[in-house]
C-alpha cells in the first residue's frame, strides 16, 4: 500500500484509464515570474489573441477582476469573454462559460446506497470527464474507500484498491465527495470570501478570487477540496466545453477546487455526471424542497446516515442501505 | 526626523569587515531563497513537499513558531516596564527588535505559502473582500499587523526621542506598552485558534492548544533572546548584565516546566482511553500502519526539552554559564520541532478520510524557509545596530544634549 501511494501523484487514486505521471514543466523561472506578475498561469508564454481582445489586456483584466458576487452583469460578461478566449489560447478549445443562477425553490441533496456500490470508480472517471480537472497532476473529486465488512473505521480504509477486481470478498465501498454542508467550515475559514454557499445549497469557489492559502482544505472534514499544485494540464479532446463560471470552467495553478454537484448540469435540470455513470444505480439526487423528489423518497423511506454528523456541519449528502 | 533616518541608514551600513561579511552572507542566502521562490512561482507549489493530504508544511510550521517568538518579546517588556527593572530596561528595545523581525518573518512565511500571492490585495477591506470576523486567518492578519505596528511605533518613538537628546515621555508611550503586552498574548492565542477551529482535525481541536502555544513560546522566545544578548555583548561594546540573563532564564525555566506539564495533560487525555481522535498522536509518537516519519523528530524534541528542563530546574547546573546556554539552545530547537514537525504536520496525518501520506519538505521549501529566517536576522541586525548606536550615544541629533541620551546605558 505504501509504494502504491507514493507513486501515484499528489491526490489521485488509480483509475482504469491511467493517465500519465506528473512531469514538471521545465520553464525558466523568469517567465514564471512574469506569469505571476500578470496572473493567469501559463498565459504569457503562449501565443497572443485569436479572436479579439489582446493577451496582455486579458491578463491585466484578469489581475484586477473583482469578486464574483461584487461584479455587475456587464463585468461578469467581460470576465466570461476573457475566460473563453484564455481557454482557446491555453487549450485550443472553444468552451462556453455559463452563468446560470440557482433555481428558486431548489436545494440540492444527494444520497448513496452503500449496499449497491461495488467500488468500480465509474463515478470518479465520469466526474473528471465532466469537470475538467487537471489530468497531470491528476485531480479527482470523489474518493472511494474500501472498508472491511462489519466496520466503518476510516483509518482502516483502503483508498488504493484495484477497481478491476471489485467487489472484493468481505469488503464494502464508501464513496466520499463534497457533502455541501449547510454549516460549512470551509467557507468560514476562507480569509477572502472566495468560497461560499449558493442559495441552492452548493459550495462554490471563485477561481479568480482564491489566494491559495489552503485554510479551507484544513477545515474540511470530508477531505473534499483539491489544490492545483501545478498548471492544470488537459488536452483539447479531453475538455468538456459546456462549463459554468462557478463550477467546471478551466482552473488556474495555485487555487482550490471542489465538487459542485455538477451545477453546470443540475441547474439546467440534468443529473450529476457521477450519478449517470454509476452502473449499479447506487446514487440518488434531487431537490430537497420538492416532496415528490427521489431524494425525499429515500430520506423518508430508508434508514439513512450521514458521515461525521457529530461535527455539526449538517451535510446534504446521505448514505443508506437496502 | 529626516536627519534621524539618514543617520540610522548610515549607521546600518557602518561597521567592520566582520559586520559586512555577516550582512553579505545573509544577503547571499536570501538570494538563494529568492531563486527557489522563483522556481515555486514558475512551476507552482508542486516544487514543495506538500500534497492535498498534507496541505500545509514547513512554511506554516515556521510561521507558527515565529508568532511565538514575536509574542515572547513581551517577557522583556513586562519586567522592564511593568516591574520597572532598570537592568531589563536596557535591553527591552532589543526585545522589540526581535518582535518586529519575527512579525515580518511570520508575514513572509504566510505569503510564500500562498498559491496566488499576486492576489493578496483581495484581503484589503473595501478594495477586496476581507472575511472578518468569521475567518480566523483574517483575525491573524489583523492581530499580527497591529502587533507589528505597536512594536514599531514604540521602538521608533523611544529611539527617536533619545536620539533627539530627550527622555521619552512615559505618559506618551506607556499606554501603548500596556496594549502591546495584551496584544502579545492575543497573537499567539489567535494563531492557536486558527488550528483549534478546525473540527475536522481532532489533533488540533483541543482547548489546551492555546495555553500550550503560550508556554512553548515563552520557553523558546526568551531562550533565543538570552543567546542573542550574549552574542551582542561579545561583539559590541554594549554589555548586557548578568542579572538580565538570570531573570530571563527564570522565565524560560518556568515556561519549560509548564509546557511539559501541558504536554503530559494532552497525552493522558489522548491515550488513556483511545478514541478515533488519538490517531494523529499515535502516528506522531509511535508510528501507525508502518509509517513513522515523525517519530524520531518528536522524541528528539521531547529529549531536548527534558534535558533543558533538568538543567534549568537545577540551580547548580543552571549557574554554569555553558550548561545554561546549552539548555537555552536545546529549548529553542526542541520547541521548534514540537511546533512544526510535532504539531502542524501530524494534524494532517491521517487525513479526515483516514489516509496516511507522509510529508517531508523539498529542498526548495527548505531553502526558502532558511532565507526567510535570514531576512529576519537581517532586519534584527539593522534595527539593533541603530538602537545600540543611540543607546551608546554614538549617533545623536545635531545639538542634542548628549548626557540625556546616555543615561540608560550608563545606569550601572
Amino acid at each position: 500500500m505504501a509504494d502504491e501511494k507514493s507513486q501515484t501523484s499528489q491526490a489521485s487514486a488509480p483509475v482504469k484509464s491511467g493517465f500519465s505521471r506528473r512531469k514538471l514543466l521545465r520553464r525558466g523561472s523568469l517567465a514564471g515570474l512574469a506569469a505571476m506578475i500578470f496572473g493567469g498561469g501559463s498565459v504569457v508564454a503562449k501565443q497572443a489573441t485569436e479572436e479579439g481582445g489582446s493577451s496582455f489586456s486579458d491578463t491585466v483584466g484578469t489581475l484586477f477582476q473583482d469578486h464574483y458576487q461584487k461584479m455587475s452583469k456587464e463585468e461578469i460578461a467581460e470576465a466570461i469573454a476573457r475566460i473563453e478566449r484564455q481557454a482557446k489560447r491555453d487549450y485550443g478549445a472553444d468552451i462556453k462559460v455559463g452563468n446560470e443562477p440557482p433555481i428558486p425553490g431548489v436545494v440540492f441533496g444527494y444520497a448513496l446506497n452503500v449496499s449497491k456500490c461495488k467500488g468500480v470508480r465509474k463515478c470518479v472517471e465520469a466526474c473528471m470527464a465532466e469537470n475538467n480537472q487537471s489530468r497531470d497532476p491528476q485531480i479527482q473529486y470523489i474518493r472511494v474507500l474500501e472498508l472491511d465488512q462489519g466496520g466503518m473505521e476510516l483509518g482502516l480504509s483502503n483508498h488504493y484498491f484495484d477497481s478491476e477486481t471489485v467487489p472484493a470478498k468481505g469488503k464494502w465501498y464508501l464513496p466520499v465527495q463534497c457533502h455541501q454542508c449547510e454549516n460549512p467550515p470551509c467557507t468560514n475559514a476562507c480569509p477572502v470570501g472566495a468560497t461560499w454557499k449558493e442559495p441552492d445549497g452548493v459550495i462554490v469557489v471563485d477561481y479568480n478570487w482564491c489566494i491559495g492559502c489552503r485554510f479551507c482544505m484544513a477545515a474540511c472534514p470530508y477531505w473534499a477540496r483539491r489544490f492545483n499544485w501545478a498548471d492544470p494540464k488537459l488536452s483539447a479532446e479531453e475538455i468538456n466545453t459546456d462549463t459554468h463560471y462557478l463550477s467546471n470552467r478551466p482552473r488556474y495553478r495555485g487555487v482550490v477546487e471542489k465538487c459542485t454537484y455538477c451545477l453546470q448540469r443540475t441547474r439546467k435540470g440534468r443529473l450529476p455526471a457521477c450519478l449517470e455513470a454509476c452502473p449499479t444505480g447506487a446514487r440518488v439526487f434531487g431537490n430537497l424542497l420538492d416532496p415528490n423528489s427521489d431524494i425525499r423518497y429515500v430520506l423518508e423511506n430508508k434508514t439513512v446516515f450521514r458521515l461525521k454528523s457529530d461535527l455539526g456541519t449538517d451535510p446534504k449528502f446521505w448514505y443508506f442501505s437496502d | 526626523m529626516l536627519a534621524f533616518i539618514i543617520d540610522s541608514i548610515k549607521e546600518m551600513l557602518r561597521g567592520g569587515p566582520k559586520y559586512h561579511a555577516w550582512l553579505g552572507g545573509l544577503t547571499l542566502i536570501i538570494l538563494i531563497g529568492v531563486y527557489f521562490y522563483g522556481q515555486q512561482l514558475a512551476h507552482g507549489m508542486i516544487v514543495t513537499g506538500m500534497s492535498d493530504q498534507v496541505s500545509w508544511g514547513a512554511y506554516i510550521a515556521n510561521f507558527t513558531y515565529l508568532v511565538g517568538v514575536a509574542a515572547a518579546a513581551v517577557m522583556l517588556v513586562i519586567p522592564a516596564y511593568i516591574f520597572d527593572r532598570k537592568d531589563v530596561k536596557e535591553v527591552v528595545l532589543l526585545g522589540e527588535c526581535v518582535a518586529i523581525a519575527a512579525c515580518i518573518m511570520c508575514m513572509t512565511f504566510v505569503t510564500v505559502d500562498l498559491g496566488r500571492p499576486e492576489r493578496i490585495w483581495h484581503m484589503l477591506p473595501l478594495l477586496g473582500k476581507f472575511n472578518f470576523p468569521i475567518s480566523l486567518l483574517a483575525w491573524d492578519v489583523v492581530v499580527l499587523t497591529v502587533y507589528l505596528l505597536l512594536n514599531l511605533g514604540i521602538l521608533v518613538y523611544i529611539v527617536y526621542t533619545k536620539y533627539s537628546g530627550h527622555e521619552p515621555n512615559k505618559k506618551a508611550y506607556y499606554p501603548w506598552v500596556l496594549l502591546s503586552v495584551v496584544w502579545a498574548f492575543s497573537i499567539h492565542t489567535v494563531t492557536a485558534f486558527l488550528l483549534v477551529s478546525n473540527v475536522s482535525r481532532p489533533f488540533w481541536h483541543t482547548a489546551i492548544l492555546a495555553p500550550r502555544f503560550l508556554a512553548s513560546a515563552f520557553t523558546s522566545g526568551p531562550a533565543l533572546i538570552i543567546l542573542g544578548l550574549q552574542v551582542i555583548s561579545m561583539i559590541t561594546e554594549f554589555k548586557v548584565k548578568e542579572s538580565v540573563l538570570r531573570v530571563v532564564g527564570l522565565i524560560v525555566t518556568v515556561s519549560l516546566q509548564i509546557n511539559l506539564f501541558f504536554l503530559g495533560v494532552e497525552l493522558f487525555t489522548e491515550f488513556y482511553h483511545s478514541t478515533e481522535h488519538v490517531e494523529s498522536a499515535t502516528y506522531l509518537f509511535m508510528g501507525e500502519h508502518g509509517y513513522h516519519g515523525l517519530v524520531p523528530w518528536i522524541w528528539s524534541a521531547i529529549t531536548m526539552n527534558l534535558i533543558a528542563l533538568v538543567i534549568m530546574s537545577t540551580y547548580k547546573l543552571r549557574a554554569n554559564q555553558t550548561l545554561f546556554n546549552v539548555a537555552c539552545a536545546l529549548a529553542i530547537v526542541g520547541v521548534w520541532i514540537e511546533k512544526g514537525m510535532g504539531l502542524i504536520i501530524p494534524g494532517f496525518i491521517p487525513t479526515p478520510l483516514g489516509e496516511i501520506l507522509e510529508y517531508s519538505p523539498s529542498w526548495a521549501e527548505i531553502w526558502i524557509s532558511i532565507a526567510v529566517w535570514c531576512i529576519g536576522f537581517l532586519i534584527f541586525t539593522l534595527l539593533a545596530k541603530v538602537v545600540l548606536a543611540v543607546e551608546l550615544g554614538r549617533i545623536k541629533a545635531p545639538g542634542a544634549n548628549p548626557g540625556a541620551a546616555k543615561t540608560v546605558a550608563q545606569a550601572d
